[in-house]
């Protein structure tokens, strides 16, 4: 993949409009809205079964939202056909909460599946699938099966699956979840190097204050007993400044106690 | 050491309920229905108490938890500031977070199990519906599908099942020949029993049994493989990767069932044939008799037909299969439940199908 000089930002990269989220009749998140900018690392904070792993699912269109819409650099996704909505899919990379790999693939070929899907030459697939292996740390165990690998390294191996065609937009369910404090830190240095090197957006849900606060220039907030956002914007700023104290005590938690939400 | 309570009522308004003993685990205790009484009588306030001799452990705070609920249903307070400060704490901790009100979605509909079939065959007929759209993409070359996949699962539907399909082919030819032997001898007619296997095997059994053996073998294995790919999120991965699960996961094993069913059922042809031919030359047959009417008795009518019936059988195992797969959601009990509904569905399928195709057949006059 060739990479374009930077666009010109006209419109946000994600925008969402109204968005209601149900589960049959039951209600998860209504009327969210917010934006995501070019280059944002962008986080979605919340209790536990607030609906964030359901936000992000509505965000790459696995599930559709029952009002509002998704808009994707000022074209919506929800009344996109499906050709332009496979283009725009093309454009992202996603892991997912349990790193979702391909249990009948060793690691090299799971990394090479979109690579592949996408067209990429035989022989340049070797030396980019082993190039986001060793992004990741997992250089040389191209030849491993997922069974063979740890939890942590799954989730690593999904990372660079999901990174394997340079995409505009990362989604990341829970990245640091299972991973050791140092592998946690070489991850949230891997998504701020994307980030700077080739502008890559990157929405994350997750629970780990510490990179939170590391990493994130903007958030939202989503609240389980209102069932919608309660507050938006940088979680530093947000820890002093909400006009919420659900937000801040949520936030402030990380200095005293750990972070144990 | 005993569990003990006594309901001290000298103050109407206020009554204490003493909890004297041992209150842990294993004891038998009493039931919260014993403060019934109190809470009916108090105004607004049950004051629970520890007692002499009192021990307690999670099992007390199971009771205070239970006692405070019945108190709710009847307006009054449960007072427990008696109890040494850590019963509190965690008396307090349980009731932190108020307990979710909504239960999980059930419909109370009382016609669920019509509207469950009702909504199950709908479904059936949308998954046929995509998967005739992409047979029609994989001819029109845009699928998604991996020719390694089709080798991969042409193995698993052909070569491997080889041993255990000759296995069952030949005995039922030899049962066929043996119950035909009996009856027919009855009437001097012992060289009928040639037809009895050819057709029986040929027309009924040979691609019925096949399609059972493979039901239970290919069949819930695939469905068990794409439940799990479901479960594990690999599904959802492949969708964002752009890739069809439709194209990539369902099309390989629709070829290759496609494509081993009919040559299977042809081998379980001739196994049953030779089954039943070792079965009559050990009874009162020469071979020769048996080959001689054997040969006389279908036509390669006959054999396509069968072949056709296992086609047939063939696309309904992987309907069967890789419906219940992709449909499975939530845990990895669900995909034990995708198992078993992939095989009995097959089954089901098998019956129905054989029945019309044998109607159509006869009507056709094949
Ligand atoms: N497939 C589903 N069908 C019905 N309800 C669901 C489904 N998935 C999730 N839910 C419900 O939606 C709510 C939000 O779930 P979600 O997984 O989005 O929470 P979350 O914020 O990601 O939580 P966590 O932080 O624990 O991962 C939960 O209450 C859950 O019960
Ligand atoms: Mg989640």
């Amino acid at each position: 993949m060739v990479m374009d000089a930077p666009k010109t930002i006209e419109f946000p990269v994600i925008e969402t409009r109204a968005l209601t989220m149900r589960y049959g009749d039951r209600l998860i998140q209504k009327n969210l809205n917010f934006k995501v900018n070019q280059g944002d690392i962008f986080v979605i904070m919340g209790g536990s079964g607030c609906g964030k792993s359901t936000l992000l699912k509505h965000l790459i269109g696995l599930n559709s939202p029952a009002e509002g819409d998704i808009v994707y650099n000022g074209e919506s996704y929800i009344s996109a056909d499906e050709q332009s909505r496979q283009q725009m899919r093309q454009r992202w990379g996603i892991t997912f909460q349990s790193g979702a790999l391909f249990s009948d693939m060793t690691l090299a070929e799971n990394v090479a599946l979109p690579l592949r899907h996408a067209g990429a030459h035989r022989s340049e697939i070797r030396d980019i699938v082993h190039y986001k292996l060793s992004l990741v740390g997992l250089g040389g165990y191209e030849d491993y099966f997922p069974s063979q690998i740890s939890g942590g390294m799954c989730k690593r191996a999904g990372l660079a699956r999901a990174i394997a065609l340079d995409p505009e937009i990362l989604f990341f369910d829970e990245p640091s979840a299972g991973l050791d404090p140092l592998s946690a830190r070489r991850l949230d240095d891997l998504i701020l190097h994307l980030r700077d090197s080739i502008g890559t957006t990157v929405v994350i849900v997750t629970h780990e204050l510490a990179s939170m606060f590391a990493i994130a220039s903007n958030g939202i907030f989503l609240d389980a007993v209102t069932k919608t956002a309660l507050d938006h914007g940088d979680p530093n700023w947000l820890k002093e400044h909400s006009r919420e104290a659900i937000v801040r005590s949520f936030l402030a938690r990380g200095e005293t106690e750990g972070s144990q939400l | 050491m005993d569990t003990d309570f006594l309901i001290d009522f000298s103050d109407l308004n206020a009554p204490v309920v003493y909890l004297a003993g041992a209150w842990v685990t294993g004891k038998q205790l009493p039931e919260v229905r014993i403060i019934q009484e109190a809470i009916c009588t108090c105004i607004n306030t049950v004051f629970l108490v520890p007692g002499d001799n009192f021990e307690w452990d999670s099992r007390l705070l199971a009771f205070i938890l239970a006692a405070e609920r019945l108190c709710q249903e009847h307006q009054k307070k449960l007072d427990i500031s008696a109890f040494p400060e850590s019963v509190q704490q965690l008396y307090d901790l349980a009731k932190a977070v108020p307990p979710n009100i909504s239960s999980p979605e059930e419909s109370h509909n009382h016609w669920t199990f019509l509207k469950s079939f009702w909504v199950g065959a709908i479904e059936t007929l949308g998954f046929i519906g995509e998967m005739c759209i992409a047979v029609g993409r994989l001819f029109a070359g845009r699928s998604h599908m991996r020719a390694v996949d089709l080798l991969f699962c042409l193995n698993q539907a052909g070569p491997k099942a080889l041993g255990i399909l000759s296995l069952l082919s030949v005995l039922v030819g030899m049962i066929l020949a043996y119950l035909g032997m009996i009856q027919l001898s009855q009437f001097g007619a012992e060289v009928y029993v040639a037809n009895l296997v050819a057709l029986g095997m040929v027309r009924e059994m040979g691609s019925l049994m096949t399609a059972v053996i493979m039901a239970g073998r290919t069949g819930a294995a695939w469905a068990s493989e794409l439940g799990a790919m479901q479960v594990n999120e690999e599904v959802d991965a492949l969708k964002t990767m752009g890739i069809r699960p439709m194209d990539f996961l369902v099309m390989p094993r629709l070829l290759a069932m496609a494509i081993a069913m009919p040559l299977l059922s042809a081998y379980s042809f001739i196994l049953g044939m030779i089954g039943g031919g070792v079965m009559t030359t050990g009874m009162e047959m020469t071979l020769r008799m048996y080959l001689h009417q054997l040969l006389q008795s279908f036509s390669p009518g006959d054999v396509l037909a069968g072949c056709f019936k296992g086609f047939i059988f063939g696309l309904l195992i992987v309907l069967a299969g890789c419906q219940s797969g992709m449909n499975c959601r939530g845990s990895s009990a669900a995909v034990g439940e995708a198992t078993t509904r992939a095989v009995v569905q097959a089954i089901v399928y098998f019956v129905i199908a054989d029945a019309a195709l044998n109607l159509m057949f006869y009507k056709l006059g094949i």
